[in-house]
C-alpha cells in the first residue's frame, strides 16, 4: 500500500517537474492564432474595418470577438479563409464596408502639392516620397490603396485611381447557370 | 509498343465535314487586324507608324530593342504589303472579349515581298543561324498553346523529339490537311528541329489512326527525304485527348511528366506538325509566321474545309469567303471541347486552328445545371487522374488550400468531365475560375507580405527615430548639466583644500608634539 502511494506520488512529482520545465522552456509568446490571422489579412492597413490596422483587427477578432466579415479589401476570399482558420461559419461581407474590389492607388497632383509632408506621415507603408517644401509623389507599386493619405492633405491634391480592366487582369467568372449552394 | 493514359473519351469526331477536301483558295481581305500579343510571354511593341508602307513579311513589332529581340516574346510581321491604318485597341480572341492593342493594315493587293534570304543548305547550317531564323520568324506553338517555339529549341540534353500530329479534337482537320498535302515540309521541319537541338537520338511523328491518308503521306516523305536523325512514324489509337502533350508522351513512352515539370525534364521535347512546317518555311524560304491553315467548319458553313489564312483576317470576312453569312452570331474558336466563344469581328491569330460556325442541332444551348449526384463519372474519364468532383465542391466553397492540394493546376481543361456529367455542370469553367482565384490569391499574398514588411519597417523607423531623438535630448541635457555641475568641482577643490589644511594641521600637531617632547627632554 505504502509502496503504491509513494511510487505514484514519485511518478506524479517527476511528470510534474517535466511539465513545469516544458511550460517554462516552450512558453509561447503572444497568441499564435493572432499571427496566423494577421497573415490572412491583406495588410493594406487601411482601417476600413474600424480598427487601426490589420494586426489590431486580428487581435480584436481573437480577443474582443469582433466580426470576421469587416475586411472589405480582402473580399469574400479573406472571410472564407478566416472562417476556415477559426472554424466559424462563413458570413457574407459586411455591406457597409464593401468597396469596389479592384486595385486602387493614390496619385498626387504634383502641380498642386505644397510639400507639407502630412501624407508621408499618414502612409502606413512609406509609399510616398518627398521632403518638406518639396513635391511629393506616390510609388504606385507599393501603394496599397488604403486612402489614409486623403484626409490629412490640406490642398486636396491626392486622388484615388482604379486599375482599368485588361486582358492580364481578367478572371474567368463562375458559370452563370451555377446553382446556389443551398440548392446543391 | 504503346501505352495508354487514364480515362479519355471516344468522341463523334465530325471531321468528315472538312476533311479530304481541296484547299479553299486564300482570301486577301481589305483590312488586316494584327494583335500585338498572339503568344504566351511579353507583348510586342510596334516600331512602325501610322501611314507607313509595309511589305509582305516585314517585321512590324517585337519586344526589346530594334536589333535584339527579347527572347521571351515573338515578333509580328506584316502578312501582306499595304499601309498601316492605325495602331489602336480592338477586340481580340480572348474569352473576356476585351480589347487589346492591334496594328491595322490596309492591304494594297500587290503582295509585294520584302527581300528574302533563305538558308538553302539548312541541314548543314550553323545551329545558331537556324535558331535565330526561327526566333526572327515569330513562330509559336501552333497546336493552340502559342508558346514561342525558339524557347523550346535551346540546346540541352533532349534525346527524343516528338512531332504531334494527333489532332484529337472533333471537327478540326487543319493538321490532317497539312500532313496530306505538305508532308515534306513537316518532315524537313522535324530535321531542322533535330539540327537545332543537337543530340536528338530519335524523332517520332505521332498520328492518330483515324487519319490513314496523312499517315501514308508522312511515311512516304520520311522514306524519300534523308535526315540524319532516325524518324519513326507511329499510328496511335484515336482517343480524346491524346493530342495533349503529357498524354501523348505517356502513350508513346510510358513515362509521365511530373507535376510542375516540363517534358524537357524527361529529355523529351514536343512540337506540333504545323509548327514543324512553319519552321521549315521560315528557314528554307525565309517566310515568317504570316499565314496559317485554318479549318472553317460547322453545319452553318456551306463550303467547309481548310483554308490558308493571313493572320489578322477578320473572322466574318473569312466566314463569308467560305459561304457562311453569320453577322454577329457567336462562333466557336477551336474545337467544341476546348474552344471558346468569339464574335465574328475578331481577327485570326497565330493559334487559331479552327472556326466552328455551328447550328442549333450541333451544339444545343447549355442546359440548366442540376445538382451533382456524385456519380463519379468525371473521375473515370479524367486523363490527369484528378478528382473533378472534389475540385468542384472546393471551388464552390472557395477552399483554395484544398484546391491546391488536389492539384487543380494539373488540370488540362480538356472538358472530358463536363462532357460526361449527367447533371450538365460546366465543370471546366469552375476550374478556370478556381485557377484564376488561386493565381490571384498568390499575388495578393505576395503583395500583403510586402505591405506588411513595409508597415513593420515604418513602425520600426518611427520607433528608431523616437529613440534617436531621445538619445539626442539626453546628450544635450547631459551637456547642459555638465556646465551647471561646476560647483561640484569646486567642492572637490574645497575637499582638497580641507585635506591640505588637515595635513598642515596634522604636521603642525606633529611638530608641536615633537617640541613638547623636546621640552620635556630638556
Amino acid at each position: 500500500m505504502i509502496t503504491a502511494i509513494t511510487s505514484m506520488a514519485g511518478l506524479a512529482l517527476i511528470f510534474g517537474l517535466i511539465l513545469s520545465y516544458a511550460a517554462f522552456r516552450f512558453k509561447v509568446e503572444g497568441n499564435p492564432v493572432v499571427e496566423k490571422l494577421d497573415e490572412l489579412l491583406p495588410q493594406s492597413q487601411c482601417g476600413k474595418c474600424g480598427y487601426p490596422g490589420c494586426r489590431p483587427y486580428a487581435e480584436a477578432i481573437i480577443n474582443a470577438n469582433a466580426l470576421i466579415n469587416l475586411c472589405s479589401p480582402g473580399g469574400e476570399n479573406t472571410v472564407h479563409s478566416i472562417a476556415d482558420l477559426l472554424n466559424r461559419d462563413f458570413v457574407p461581407l459586411d455591406q457597409s464596408t464593401v468597396v469596389d474590389n479592384r486595385k486602387t492607388w493614390a496619385v498626387i497632383d504634383e502641380q498642386k502639392c505644397i510639400g507639407c509632408t502630412l501624407c508621408i506621415q499618414a502612409c502606413p507603408v512609406d509609399a510616398i516620397v518627398g521632403s518638406a517644401k518639396q513635391m511629393h509623389t506616390v510609388i504606385t507599386a507599393e501603394c496599397t490603396g488604403c486612402e489614409k493619405c486623403l484626409p490629412p492633405c490640406p490642398v486636396a491634391c491626392i486622388t484615388m485611381v482604379k486599375e482599368t480592366p485588361s486582358l492580364a487582369l481578367w478572371h474567368w467568372p463562375l458559370p452563370c447557370g451555377a446553382i446556389s449552394q443551398k440548392a446543391a | 509498343m504503346l501505352w495508354t493514359f487514364h480515362g479519355g473519351l471516344h468522341l463523334d469526331d465530325h471531321k468528315a465535314l472538312s476533311a479530304n477536301k481541296a484547299q479553299i483558295p486564300m482570301l486577301l481581305p481589305d483590312v488586316l487586324i494584327l494583335p500585338l500579343q498572339q503568344h504566351i510571354g511579353l507583348p510586342a511593341t510596334p516600331f512602325i507608324q501610322v501611314g507607313d508602307n509595309v511589305l509582305k513579311g516585314q517585321m512590324i513589332a517585337h519586344c526589346g530593342s530594334r536589333f535584339t529581340p527579347h527572347p521571351r516574346s515573338a515578333p509580328i510581321h506584316a502578312p501582306t504589303s499595304g499601309t498601316v491604318l492605325a495602331i489602336e485597341d480592338h477586340p481580340v480572341l480572348h474569352p473576356s472579349g476585351l480589347s487589346a492593342p492591334c496594328v491595322v493594315i490596309q492591304t494594297d493587293g500587290q503582295e509585294q515581298w520584302r527581300e528574302r534570304q533563305p538558308i538553302d543548305d539548312f541541314l548543314h547550317a550553323e545551329r545558331a543561324v537556324l535558331h535565330r531564323a526561327v526566333m526572327k520568324a515569330g513562330i509559336v506553338g501552333l497546336g493552340g498553346a502559342g508558346f514561342p517555339s525558339h524557347l523550346k529549341l535551346e540546346p540541352n540534353s533532349i534525346d527524343t523529339l516528338i512531332i504531334n500530329g494527333a489532332e484529337c479534337e472533333p471537327y478540326i482537320t487543319c493538321d490532317d490537311h497539312l500532313m496530306q498535302h505538305n508532308s515534306d515540309e513537316v518532315v524537313q521541319g522535324a530535321c531542322i528541329f533535330a539540327r537545332i537541338i543537337g543530340g536528338v537520338k530519335r524523332c517520332i511523328i505521332a498520328i492518330e489512326d483515324n487519319k490513314p491518308q496523312a499517315l501514308a503521306a508522312i511515311q512516304q516523305s520520311v522514306a524519300q527525304l534523308q535526315c540524319k536523325t532516325p524518324i519513326v512514324v507511329i499510328a496511335i489509337p484515336t482517343l480524346y485527348p491524346t493530342g495533349g502533350e503529357r498524354q501523348l508522351i505517356k502513350v508513346l513512352t510510358g513515362k509521365e511528366v511530373p507535376l510542375g515539370k516540363i517534358p524537357a525534364h524527361l529529355n523529351i521535347i514536343m512540337h506540333n506538325v504545323a509548327t514543324s512546317a512553319a519552321v521549315y518555311r521560315a528557314v528554307a524560304k525565309d517566310e515568317p509566321m504570316i499565314a496559317r491553315l485554318v479549318t472553317v467548319t460547322g453545319k452553318a458553313v456551306k463550303n467547309a474545309g481548310n483554308v490558308s489564312v493571313l493572320l489578322g483576317t477578320p473572322i466574318d470576312s473569312l466566314l463569308r469567303h467560305c459561304g457562311c453569312d453569320r453577322q454577329n452570331a457567336p462562333v466557336m474558336i477551336g474545337g467544341p471541347m476546348m474552344g471558346m466563344q468569339a464574335t465574328t469581328a475578331m481577327p485570326v491569330i497565330k493559334t487559331t486552328n479552327c472556326i466552328l460556325a455551328y447550328d442549333s442541332t450541333e451544339m444545343p444551348a447549355q442546359q440548366q445545371a442540376r445538382a451533382c449526384i456524385r456519380c463519379g463519372r468525371c473521375a473515370d474519364v479524367c486523363p490527369v487522374q484528378l478528382l473533378p468532383q472534389q475540385l468542384y465542391w472546393y471551388t464552390k466553397t472557395k477552399d483554395f488550400n484544398q484546391l491546391e492540394q488536389h492539384n487543380l493546376n494539373a488540370c488540362i481543361e480538356c472538358g472530358c468531365c463536363a462532357y460526361v456529367c449527367p447533371s450538365h455542370i460546366p465543370l471546366v469553367q469552375y476550374y478556370r475560375h478556381a485557377k484564376s482565384g488561386v493565381r490571384q490569391r498568390a499575388v495578393d499574398k505576395k503583395n500583403a507580405e510586402i505591405a506588411k514588411r513595409r508597415n513593420e519597417f515604418k513602425l520600426f523607423r518611427l520607433e528608431r527615430e523616437k529613440a534617436e531623438r531621445q538619445a539626442r535630448h539626453e546628450a544635450k541635457k547631459a551637456r547642459t548639466l555638465n556646465k551647471t555641475e561646476k560647483p561640484e568641482d569646486n567642492s572637490d577643490k574645497q575637499a582638497l583644500i580641507q585635506a591640505a589644511i588637515a595635513r598642515a594641521k596634522a604636521k603642525k600637531a606633529a611638530q608641536q608634539a615633537q617640541q613638547n617632547q623636546d621640552n620635556t627632554a630638556l
